[in-house]
């Protein structure tokens, strides 16, 4: 029971992560029909800009306080991430717009290959160790058998910023001008722009408000494990990708649901079947989800019209 | 109406805007490249990580990008915008099929260069010497023209877009270097019953994606070809794990005579050569010259009989093909596994090639670098397959080469780690520049009277 609980509470955080990083990909697509691949990529690329602030502020700032450095570095993390997915998009998809479909997904899986290996270009291709922000841990009750179920600091910081960005984010989304022009720009690009919405700064802002989410679970990334290196891309990347299918893709609350699903099938298929095969059973459910509900968890059913 | 299209570019040239445009993007490009490349990640003595100061890199850098945004804006642009504007009108039948007769032409002359090349290579660098240049270009390019030819079947032909294609490469590999080790087995038996095995596991794969469309195929066919590899790392009893497979037997001269050197009718011994490795690449470089010439004879013979016919039409319209009576189940696994017995052909060739396998060579970039010849090649024709497969690969392997910029560079430089990102680089370029690939000419096999050849714009590109 008290292991159960444990990975339960590891499983919450990781797919925490994934919920993160699987909105991006769900915006995207569902505002034009892209699968960007290098998403996963410029979520490595923003956990590099939460490690060299973290390291300019701590060594040549000398801030001591974590609090305020952790802060900072995720602000800044957001900033430049938004900066980099806004470049990225006005030099690589922009000019694909209204091409041919498969133009983007090239486009984009050429991208992440320039990012991991700009990334091991500049930045050397060994693992970036930093030492721990935090180390309270904080144990919820003695199981009887002697097994404490614990909760560290980090492990609470993860969950409430990720809750904080998720309100902030679903209050854009459903309130603000933005939010609305997105919804609109999702259901018909052409009536949307003959109302009067600027179609291509929305999708450029979608790109952004996904990188900026993205940057964030790249700065938890970071603080969680301590370690991030220029391959790190990939697999969460791929990851989160099956969290927004299986949550139903397209579908926001969908996201965040498959993040903590899939964050939680891994860690429990960890603990009791085989650590081995812990990926496996992620792709695994991947293939699954979409042989028996291509619409996911909580997406619409795809209607086709001849 | 000449010089009026010159004053029209003249003012076209609007350096206030495009000095603007240079500046933004270098002050753009400054604030990303200098934390990434300015301010460098470094581990010192006792392990800790401590930020080595690059910014003057950062900022030449930026410099140099700003720059080029300015050139872009001041002189590509208004170029391009006025080329526009003179032709709109996009290529005439006429010159399609100028076009087609080029690359008609082109195939044949490439095909006679493919034939006499190694006997080039060892006449220019002698029979040592003629190594790397068979071996790490000729045979290298072919798997990926083989494999490209391979892929384009499912993508070009049947429109079913393949990120996995890698699994079945994988699956030939993995065939050949069991079979061959456990039973002894030649390559020659093998290489058909790794075909087989790749084609069966093709029809595995595609029987549960069948109902899938678009990105949906893309993603599941990645997983499969994810979990494979998993599988291949994680079970060691069966394929040794991450550490691979080693000593493969090499392949046999159909028996005759053998390239082992301690075996008695070791090729080179049997004609009183000097021993060297160049006879069995060589030998390797036309094995993999027939195999990736007997996929295109194939596939080019496939597409006039009814189930070639079925694939493109399944490419064009999958609904109106079912509506016409075509099992479209049928066309699809057909597409998956006779794509995947030429990906299992080319993969018991590398295996037999490195002598060596493991899961680090089918990992998921394998594959999207095979996609990404297909496409920019243009989907659908051989020929653009085959040369994009050689600027690609043939393009990066060349920068192994560039031994020279050390001198310019200083001696830790090392154009090898750049090969990658400029890969990458090149894919996005290529995509932005041309989206519809290399080759934009058609040559439908059903036409009315006469063979008639029309834009790549014209072909769809599939649902699945």
């Amino acid at each position: 029971m008290e292991v159960f609980v444990q990975q339960v509470i590891n499983g919450i955080t990781i797919g925490s992560l994934y919920g993160l990083i699987a909105i991006g990909y769900t915006m995207v697509f569902g505002i034009i029909g892209m699968v960007n691949f290098a998403h996963g990529d410029v979520f490595m690329v923003s956990a590099f800009f939460a490690l060299i602030f973290l390291l300019v502020l701590t060594s040549w700032f000398g801030i001591a306080s974590m609090t305020l450095a952790l802060i900072l570095v995720m602000v800044v993390s957001m900033v430049l991430t938004g900066l980099l997915v806004w470049a990225i998009e006005r030099v690589a998809y922009a000019p694909l717009r209204g091409s041919f479909r498969l133009a983007p997904l090239i486009s984009a899986i050429g991208m992440s290959i320039v990012l991991s290996n700009f990334i091991q270009v500049a930045q050397g291709p060994r693992n970036k160790p930093i030492p721990p922000v935090t180390r309270d841990v904080y144990t919820l009750w003695q199981g009887s058998n002697g097994y404490p179920v614990n909760i560290s600091l980090k492990q609470i910081i993860i969950w409430v910023v990720t809750a904080l960005l998720l309100a902030a984010f679903w209050y854009v989304v459903q309130k603000t001008a933005l939010g609305r022009a997105q919804r609109a720009c999702e259901q018909d690009r052409k009536m949307a722009s003959l109302l009067g919405v600027n179609v291509d700064r929305t999708i450029s802002l979608t790109f952004v408000i996904g990188a900026a989410l993205a940057a964030v679970a790249g700065t938890l990334y970071l603080m969680y494990y301590g370690v991030v290196v220029f391959s790190d891309g990939f697999t969460p990347g791929v990851k989160a990708f099956t969290a927004a299918v299986l949550g139903g893709i397209g579908s926001l609350p969908g996201a965040v649901l498959g993040g903590l699903l899939i964050g939680l099938i891994e860690t429990l298929w960890g603990q009791y079947v085989s650590a081995d095969y812990q990926n496996v059973a992620a792709f695994s459910i991947l293939v699954i989800v979409l042989i028996f509900m291509p619409q996911g968890l909580l997406g619409r059913p795809e209607v086709e019209k001849v | 109406m000449n010089s009026a299209v010159k004053t029209n570019e003249r003012a076209g040239i609007d350096f206030g805007r495009a000095l603007k445009d240079g500046v933004i993007v270098g002050i753009i490009a400054f604030a990303l490249l200098g934390p990434l490349v300015g301010l460098k990640t470094e581990q010192n003595m006792s392990n800790e990580l401590i930020v080595q100061n690059r910014l003057g890199l950062a900022a030449i850098l930026s410099v140099i990008v700003g720059v080029g945004r300015f050139l872009l804006s001041a002189f590509i642009y208004p170029r391009i915008a006025a080329r526009g504007n003179r032709s709109k009108a996009a290529a005439t039948l006429a010159e399609l099929e100028a076009r087609a007769k080029l690359t008609q032409g082109l195939s044949i002359v490439g095909l006679i260069f493919l034939f006499v090349y190694p006997l080039l290579i060892i006449s220019l660098f002698g029979v040592q010497g003629s190594i790397k240049w068979v071996d790490n270009y000729g045979v290298q390019i072919l798997i990926y023209v083989m494999l490209g030819w391979g892929l384009n079947i499912v993508i070009g032909l049947a429109g079913l877009l393949d990120l996995g294609y890698v699994a079945f490469y994988a699956v030939g590999a993995y065939s050949y270097s069991l079979l061959a080790i456990n039973f002894h087995l030649s390559f020659w038996v093998l290489l058909p019953i790794a075909g087989m095995l790749a084609a069966f596991w093709g029809i595995i794969l595609g029987f549960p994606v069948l109902r899938l469309r678009g990105d949906y195929l893309a993603i599941v066919t990645l997983a499969f070809g994810e979990i494979i590899r998993l599988v291949l790392i994680n079970w060691k009893a069966f394929s040794g794990g991450s550490a691979g497979i080693s000593s493969i037997p090499k392949v046999t001269m159909f028996g005759i005579y053998s390239f082992d050197v301690s075996a008695p009718n070791n090729f080179a011994k049997a004609f009183h050569l000097a021993a060297s490795s160049a006879y069995y690449k060589v030998f390797l470089y036309y094995i993999i010259l027939m195999l990736a010439l007997l996929t295109a004879f194939i596939t080019l013979r496939l597409r006039r009989l009814p189930i070639g016919r079925a694939w493109e039409a399944l490419r064009e319209d999958e609904v109106a093909c079912r509506s016409l009576g075509i099992n479209t189940t049928n066309t699809k696994l057909t597409a998956f596994a006779i794509g995947a017995m030429f990906g299992g052909f080319a993969g018991s060739f590398f295996a037999a090639r490195q002598g060596f396998v493991s899961p680090e060579s089918f990992v998921f970039m394998e594959s999207a670098v095979i996609v990404a010849i297909v496409v920019l090649g243009g989907m659908g024709s051989m020929i653009g397959v085959a040369l994009a497969a050689v600027a690609m690969i043939g393009g990066t392997e060349l920068l192994r080469e560039l031994d020279f910029l050390k001198a310019v560079f200083g001696n830790d430089f090392n154009p090898d780690q750049y090969r990658m990102l400029i890969f990458g680089l090149a894919m996005v370029g290529i995509m932005v520049w041309k989206p519809r690939g290399f080759v934009s000419a058609r040559q439908p096999t059903a036409f009315l009277f006469k063979r008639k050849t029309v834009s790549g714009d014209l072909v769809k590109e599939g649902h699945g």
